[in-house]
C-alpha cells in the first residue's frame, strides 16, 4: 500500500498526479494525445509561421484556397472528428448509464465549506435528512430525521474511505451553493448542485489517499474546502466500516 | 442639406470616452491582478495601509478583475472604442447612424463602471462570486461577505453595461448596413468592418438576455422569488424564505448563452483587424477573402450554439454535453480557416515588420497557442479534469486576454498617426512588443502545467491546506508559481514603454505623412475631407474595389478611394 | 430643401430601382462579384448624398428594428425560463414529488386590457397614416396649414389615452391578484405572472413616453419630415409591444 507520503514525493508538476481509478489510464492517454497533437499544431503553425516570414525573397502571392485552406482544414475536421470520437466512447462509457446495482452507494454533501459522506449501514437505506434539523454542533450536519428509522444506522464521515477494486456510486448533494467536487487522482469531476441530486460512479484501483476539492467557488473558505478519500484494500475497508457502523449504530439507538 | 452635429456626439469624442473608460478599467484591473498573484505566491505578504489579504478579499480581486477585464475592457475597448474611432471613416461615412444615441450609451458605460467601482467602498466590500455570479451564492448575502451591498452594486453595474451594449451595439448596426458611402458594398468591406458587425448582432442577441438573467436574480435577491433557489436551501444556518423551486442551473443556461457569445464579441474586431494589418504590410490581398467573410459570420452564428461547454460537469445531462461538444469542436474549424488564411497571406511576402505588424503576429501566434487548448476542453471527458483548471485560466486568457490586448495595441500603433498626426517610435514599439509577448507567454504558459497538475481557479491559498493529500497536491504546483508571478510583473512593466512612447510622441512635434503605411482602406483617405469636423455634409469619397490591392511585384498599390492611379510604395 | 415623404412616394421609387433602397444591395446587373470586392459589380454610379429624409427615416426604422429584436431576446429569455421552471419540481422529505407551481388565475380585466391596447394600436396607425396622407403632407409642407400634424396629433392623444388606460387596467390586475393573496412572492406561477406583466408595462411605459415626446415633437419641431420620423417610429414601437403583449397574454391565459 503506498503511502500519502510516497504519493506526494513521486508528483511533480510536470507529470498528471497518480492515476488511481479503473477509467483514469484511458482518460489519461486520451489526453496525451490530445497534449502532444496539440504541440506538434502549435510547432507546425508558428514554423509555418517564422519561415513565412524568414524568406527574404517575395513569392508570388497563393491563390489556391482548395489546397491551403480547404484541404488542411478537411485534414482538421477528420483529425478533430477522431479525436471527439474516442472522447464520447469515453464519455459515454462513464456517464450515459449509471452504476451497476452492486455499486457501493455513498452519499457526499458539500456544504461551506466541508464535505460529509454518508454510508447507507446495514439496511441499505439513507434515512431522510430535512434542512431544519441541521445541526452541525450536535453532530448533525446533513440533518438526519431521527424519526426515520433508515437513518438509525446511516454513518456519517468526513473522510471518504473506499474499498480498492469495487465500484462506488457517489449520490452528490449540496446543502447550500454549488461546490465541486473534484478528485484529480481519479480523473473525476462533478458539481454538487443543491436542489438535486447528481450521481457519478468510478472503481478506485490503488490504494492510497487522494485529495478531494471544491472546484466550484463557493464563497471565502473555497480554496480550504477539501476532504480526503483513502482508499483502502477490501478486507481493510472491511473492518474499518464494521467498527464505525457498530459505533455509528450503537449511537443511533434511542 | 448640411447640419452640424455637436462635437460632444461627434464619433471621435464618443470613441476616445469609450477608450479612456477602458483604459481606467485595464489600469485597476491590472493592479488587481497583480495583487492576486502576489498574494498567491506569498500568502504572508502584506498589503501597505491595508494589511495581509484575506481569502474573501481575495475572491473580491477576483471578481473585480474579472468584472473590469471582460466587460470593461475586452469589450468596450475593441468594439465601442475603436469601432466609434474608426468604422465611420472604414465604411466612407461622416458619421455614426445615432450620434446622440451613441454619446448616451457611453455615458451609461462610464456610469456602468463608476458603479462597479463603487462596489470597493460599500460594506462588506465586492461581491466574491466571479464574474460569473454563479447563484445561490450570488443570490444572498448570508453566502459571504461582498454577496449583500457588493453584489447589489454588481448586478447594477452590469445591468447598466448590457442596456449599454445593446444601444450602441443599434448604432453600430445601422450605421454598417444605412451608412455604408457610395460604392461601399458588402463584399467590399474591410474584416475589420465584418467583426465589428458580427460582434454587434452578437450582442443584441445576447446582453438583453443577460439583463433578463440579472433581474431574476434581483428578484431572488429581494422580492423573495425562486427562480435560481431550490427548496430548502439552507445557507449559513439560514433557511431561504422564498417560494418555488427553481434551479441554479438555470441561471448558468442564462449566463452561458450571454457568455460564450461575450468572449466572442470581445475577439471578434481583432480577428478582423489582424487580417487587415497582415495584408497591409504583408502587401498582398487577404487570403480567401470571401471565405473570411464567411467565417467571421459562421463563428458568430455557431457561438450561439456552444453555451453548454461551460457546463459538462455542472450537472449538465450527459447526453448534452455530447451535443454541446460537438457543436464545440465545429467552432474550431471557422477558427482554423482564419490561422489558416493569416498564415497564407503573409507566406513570403517579406512584409514590413512595423511595430503593429508585430502585434498582429503576436495576435495570430497567441490565438493559435490559446486556441489549440480549446477543442481539448470541448471533449467533455477532458473537461471532466480539467474544468475549473489552470488549465482553463490559461486557455482563455491566452486566446481572449492577451489576443485581445494585442488586437488592441496593433489598433493603437496601426491607427495612432491618424487619430493623432504623428507615428508612434518604433523602437520603443519594437520593445513593448518584444516584452509583451515574453511576459505574456512567460504568465500563461506555465498555468497549462500546473492546471494539468490539478491546481484549481479561485483560489486564496495554496498553502497552509494541510499535510492531508489536499495540501500536497497544491504543493506540487509551487515551484512554478513564483516564476508565473514574476512573470507577470515583467508583463506589467513591459507597458512602461509604451507609456514613454504616448507621452513623448504627443510631444513630439514631427507629423506623420498622410497614409504612412500605404494603407488601403478608406478611414486613410478621411484625412483629405477633416474626419475631425462636425458638419454632416457628404464626404465627396466614392469606394471603387475591395481593399488590399497591392500590385503583384510589391511596387504599388490602390487604395479603395483612388479611382485609377495607383500609388508607389515607398522603398525599404 | 429636404423633399418630402409620403409612402406611395417611396413605393414607387421602390419599384423604379427595385435593388437600391439606399441599403446597399447589389444591383440586378450584377451577377457574380470576385472576392475581395471583385468583377464587375458596378457600384461607382450609386446617387452620392444619400441623406435625405427617406434615408433618415430608413435609418430610424432600422434602428428600432435592432432595439426590438434585443426586447424581444429579453422576453424570450424570460418565457423559455417560464417553461422550465413549469416543468420542475422537487422530491420532499417524504420523497414525493412536489411540484409548486400554481398555475395564477388571470384577472379577467386582461381581456379588456388586451382589447384596449388593441383599439390604440389602430389608433396610432391612424395618426401614422395621418402623417402620411400626400394631400395633405403636400398642404403642410408648403406652409398652407398643419392639417397632418394637428390630425396626428389629435389620434396620438387617442393612443396615449388608451394606453394610459392599459396600464391602468394591469394595475387593477395587479391589485385584483393582491386582493385574492396573490402576490410576485407567493409561487413560481406569480413570479412569472409579474414579471411578465410588469416587465411588458415598463416597455409600456417607455411607448407612453414616447408618445408624450411625439407629441412635444408635432409642436415643436420644424421640419415636417423630422415630426413624419418621430410619429412614424413611436408607432412602430407602439405596435411592436401590442403584438407582443398578445404573445405574453396567449402564454399566461393558455400556457399555464
Ligand atoms: C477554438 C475554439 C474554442 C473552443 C473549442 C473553446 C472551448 C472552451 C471550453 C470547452 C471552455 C470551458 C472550459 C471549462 O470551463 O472547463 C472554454 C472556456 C473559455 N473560453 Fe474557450 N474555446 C474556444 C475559443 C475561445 C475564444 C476565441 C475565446 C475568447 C475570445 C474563448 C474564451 C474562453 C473563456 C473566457 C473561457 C472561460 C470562461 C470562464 O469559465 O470564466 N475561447 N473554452
Ligand atoms: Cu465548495
Ligand atoms: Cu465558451
Amino acid at each position: 500500500m503506498h503511502s500519502a507520503q510516497a504519493i506526494a514525493t513521486g508528483q511533480r508538476f510536470w507529470r498528471l498526479p497518480v492515476d488511481a481509478s479503473a477509467h483514469g489510464p484511458a482518460l489519461d492517454t486520451h489526453l496525451l494525445l490530445n497534449l502532444w497533437i496539440a504541440l506538434a499544431l502549435l510547432a507546425l503553425a508558428h514554423l509555418i509561421l517564422l519561415a513565412g516570414l524568414a524568406f527574404r525573397r517575395r513569392a508570388s502571392r497563393p491563390v489556391h484556397t482548395l489546397l491551403l485552406e480547404y484541404l488542411p482544414l478537411a485534414a482538421l475536421t477528420l483529425l478533430f472528428a477522431f479525436l471527439a470520437a474516442r472522447a464520447q466512447q469515453l464519455w459515454a462509457a462513464q456517464r450515459y448509464t449509471g452504476a451497476s446495482l452492486t455499486a457501493m452507494q455513498v452519499e457526499v454533501t458539500g456544504m461551506q465549506f466541508a464535505w460529509y459522506f454518508r454510508y447507507p449501514g446495514a439496511d441499505a437505506a439513507f434515512g431522510e435528512t430535512k434542512p431544519t434539523l441541521v445541526a452541525p454542533g450536535e453532530g448533525n450536519p446533513l440533518g438526519l430525521d431521527p424519526a426515520d428509522r433508515h437513518g438509525a444506522d446511516d454513518l456519517v464521515t468526513s473522510q471518504l474511505v473506499l474499498p480498492a477494486g469495487r465500484e462506488v456510486d457517489l449520490a452528490l448533494h449540496a446543502q447550500d451553493v454549488i461546490h465541486g467536487f473534484s478528485v484529480p487522482e481519479m480523473r473525476l469531476k462533478q458539481n454538487a448542485v443543491p436542489g438535486q441530486t447528481a450521481h457519478i460512479h468510478f472503481t478506485p484501483t490503488q490504494p492510497g489517499s487522494y485529495a478531494i476539492l471544491c472546484t466550484q467557488l463557493c464563497g471565502l473558505g473555497h480554496y480550504r474546502m477539501q476532504a480526503t478519500m483513502l482508499v483502502l484494500p477490501p478486507a481493510a475497508f472491511d473492518t474499518w466500516l464494521q467498527a464505525h457502523e457498530a459505533a455509528a449504530g450503537k449511537r443511533g439507538q434511542p | 442639406m448640411t447640419a452640424q452635429h455637436s462635437r460632444w456626439t461627434h464619433h471621435r469624442t464618443v470613441g476616445f470616452g469609450y477608450v479612456a473608460i477602458s483604459l481606467a478599467a485595464a489600469c485597476v484591473g491590472t493592479v488587481l491582478s497583480l495583487l492576486m498573484r502576489l498574494h498567491l505566491t506569498w500568502p504572508a505578504w502584506s498589503l501597505p495601509l491595508h494589511g495581509l489579504i484575506l481569502p474573501e478579499e481575495y475572491l473580491a480581486l477576483v471578481t473585480m478583475h474579472g468584472t473590469l477585464m471582460l466587460f470593461f475592457v475586452l469589450t468596450v475597448a475593441p468594439q465601442s472604442g475603436f469601432g466609434n474611432l474608426i468604422l465611420p471613416a472604414q465604411i466612407g461615412a461622416r458619421r455614426m447612424a445615432f450620434p446622440r444615441l451613441n454619446a448616451a450609451s457611453m455615458g451609461l458605460t462610464g456610469l456602468a463602471l463608476l458603479v462597479l467601482l463603487a462596489a470597493f467602498f460599500v460594506p462588506g466590500g465586492s461581491p466574491i462570486s466571479g464574474w460569473t455570479a454563479y447563484p445561490p451564492l450570488s443570490a444572498t448575502a448570508l453566502a459571504g461577505p461582498g454577496q449583500g451591498e457588493g453584489m447589489d452594486v454588481w448586478l447594477a453595474a452590469i445591468a447598466l453595461f448590457s442596456l449599454a451594449s445593446t444601444l450602441g451595439a443599434i448604432n453600430t448596426l445601422t450605421t454598417i448596413v444605412k451608412l455604408r458611402g457610395e460604392g461601399m458594398s458588402w463584399q467590399r468591406l474591410p474584416l475589420t468592418v465584418w467583426g465589428w458587425f458580427t460582434a454587434a448582432l452578437l450582442s443584441v442577441l445576447v446582453f438583453s438576455v443577460l439583463l433578463a438573467a440579472l433581474a431574476m436574480l434581483f428578484c431572488d435577491r429581494h422580492l423573495q422569488s425562486g427562480f435560481f433557489l431550490p427548496t430548502g436551501d439552507l445557507v449559513n444556518g439560514v433557511l431561504l424564505q422564498h417560494h418555488g423551486d427553481g434551479s441554479p442551473l438555470l441561471w448558468l443556461h442564462l449566463f452561458w448563452f450571454f457568455g460564450h457569445p461575450e468572449v466572442y464579441i470581445a475577439i471578434l474586431p481583432g480577428m478582423g483587424l489582424t487580417s487587415m494589418v497582415l495584408a497591409n504590410f504583408a502587401h498582398r490581398r487577404v487570403f480567401a477573402y470571401r471565405l473570411m467573410i464567411a467565417t467571421t459570420l459562421l463563428i458568430g452564428f455557431l457561438g450561439i450554439l456552444v453555451w453548454g461547454h461551460h457546463m459538462f460537469v455542472a450537472g449538465l445531462n450527459p447526453f448534452a454535453g455530447s451535443a454541446f461538444a460537438l457543436s464545440s469542436m465545429a467552432i474550431a474549424l471557422p477558427s482554423s480557416a482564419k490561422v489558416l488564411s493569416w498564415l497564407a497571406t503573409i507566406w513570403r511576402s517579406r512584409p514590413r515588420l512595423t511595430t503593429p505588424m508585430l502585434f498582429a503576429l503576436g495576435f495570430v501566434s497567441l490565438f493559435i497557442t490559446g486556441g489549440l487548448t480549446g477543442p481539448i476542453l470541448a471533449q467533455p471527458i477532458l473537461d471532466e479534469y480539467l474544468h475549473n483548471t489552470f488549465f482553463v485560466v490559461a486557455h482563455f486568457h491566452l486566446i481572449m486576454a492577451m489576443a485581445g490586448i494585442f488586437g488592441l495595441f496593433c489598433a493603437t500603433y496601426y491607427w495612432f498617426p491618424l487619430l493623432f498626426g504623428r507615428l508612434l517610435s518604433e523602437p520603443l514599439g519594437k520593445l513593448h512588443f518584444a516584452g509583451t509577448l515574453i511576459g505574456a507567454y512567460g504568465t500563461f504558459l506555465p498555468m497549462h502545467l500546473t492546471g494539468l497538475a490539478g491546481e484549481p481557479r479561485q483560489y486564496a491559498q495554496l498553502t497552509g491546506g494541510g499535510s492531508g493529500p489536499a495540501g500536497q497536491l497544491l504543493q506540487t504546483t509551487l515551484p512554478l508559481q513564483h516564476g508565473i508571478t514574476y512573470a507577470a510583473f515583467f508583463l506589467a512593466c513591459a507597458q512602461l514603454p509604451f507609456l514613454l512612447n504616448l507621452v513623448l510622441t504627443l510631444r513630439s512635434h514631427l507629423l506623420a505623412t498622410p497614409n504612412p503605411w500605404s494603407a488601403t482602406t478608406m478611414e486613410w483617405a478621411s484625412q483629405d475631407f477633416d474626419e475631425a469636423s462636425t458638419e454632416d455634409k457628404p464626404t465627396g469619397l466614392v469606394t471603387y474595389r475591395g481593399p488590399c490591392h497591392y500590385s503583384e511585384d510589391g511596387v504599388s498599390f490602390l487604395p479603395q478611394w483612388e479611382s485609377g492611379a495607383t500609388s508607389t510604395l515607398p522603398p525599404e | 430643401m429636404s423633399p418630402i415623404l409620403t409612402p406611395p412616394e417611396i413605393d414607387r421609387r421602390h419599384r423604379a430601382h427595385e435593388s437600391d433602397n439606399g441599403s446597399g444591395r447589389r444591383p440586378p446587373t450584377d451577377k457574380l462579384t470576385g472576392g475581395n470586392g471583385e468583377g464587375g459589380d458596378n457600384w461607382n454610379d450609386r446617387p452620392q448624398g444619400r441623406r435625405g429624409p427617406r434615408e433618415r427615416l430608413s435609418q430610424v426604422r432600422m434602428g428600432l428594428f435592432f432595439g426590438l429584436f434585443a426586447v424581444l431576446m429579453f422576453f424570450i429569455a424570460i418565457v423559455s425560463a417560464f417553461f422550465v421552471t413549469r416543468a420542475s419540481g422537487h422530491f420532499d422529505a417524504y420523497s414525493h414529488y412536489v411540484n409548486e407551481w400554481l398555475p395564477t388565475t388571470i384577472p379577467s380585466i386582461l381581456w379588456l386590457n388586451t382589447a384596449v391596447l388593441l383599439l390604440s394600436s389602430a389608433s396610432a396607425e391612424m395618426a401614422r397614416r395621418s402623417m402620411f396622407r400626400e394631400v395633405d403632407v403636400m398642404d403642410e409642407w408648403i406652409g398652407l396649414s398643419r392639417r397632418t400634424s394637428q390630425r396626428a396629433a389629435a389620434w396620438l392623444s387617442v393612443t396615449l389615452g388608451l394606453g394610459g388606460l392599459f396600464l391602468v387596467g394591469q394595475w387593477i390586475a395587479w391589485d385584483q391578484l393582491a386582493a385574492q393573496h396573490v402576490f410576485f412572492r407567493s409561487n413560481p406561477s406569480s413570479h412569472f405572472f409579474f414579471l411578465i406583466t410588469i416587465a411588458h408595462a415598463i416597455h409600456l411605459f417607455i411607448g407612453v413616453s414616447a408618445l408624450i415626446a411625439a407629441l412635444i415633437g408635432l409642436r415643436r419641431s420644424h421640419k415636417l419630415a423630422s415630426r413624419q420620423i418621430l410619429v412614424d417610429a413611436t408607432v412602430w414601437y407602439w405596435h411592436a409591444m401590442g403584438l407582443l403583449w398578445i404573445f405574453l397574454f396567449v402564454l399566461l391565459e393558455y400556457g399555464q
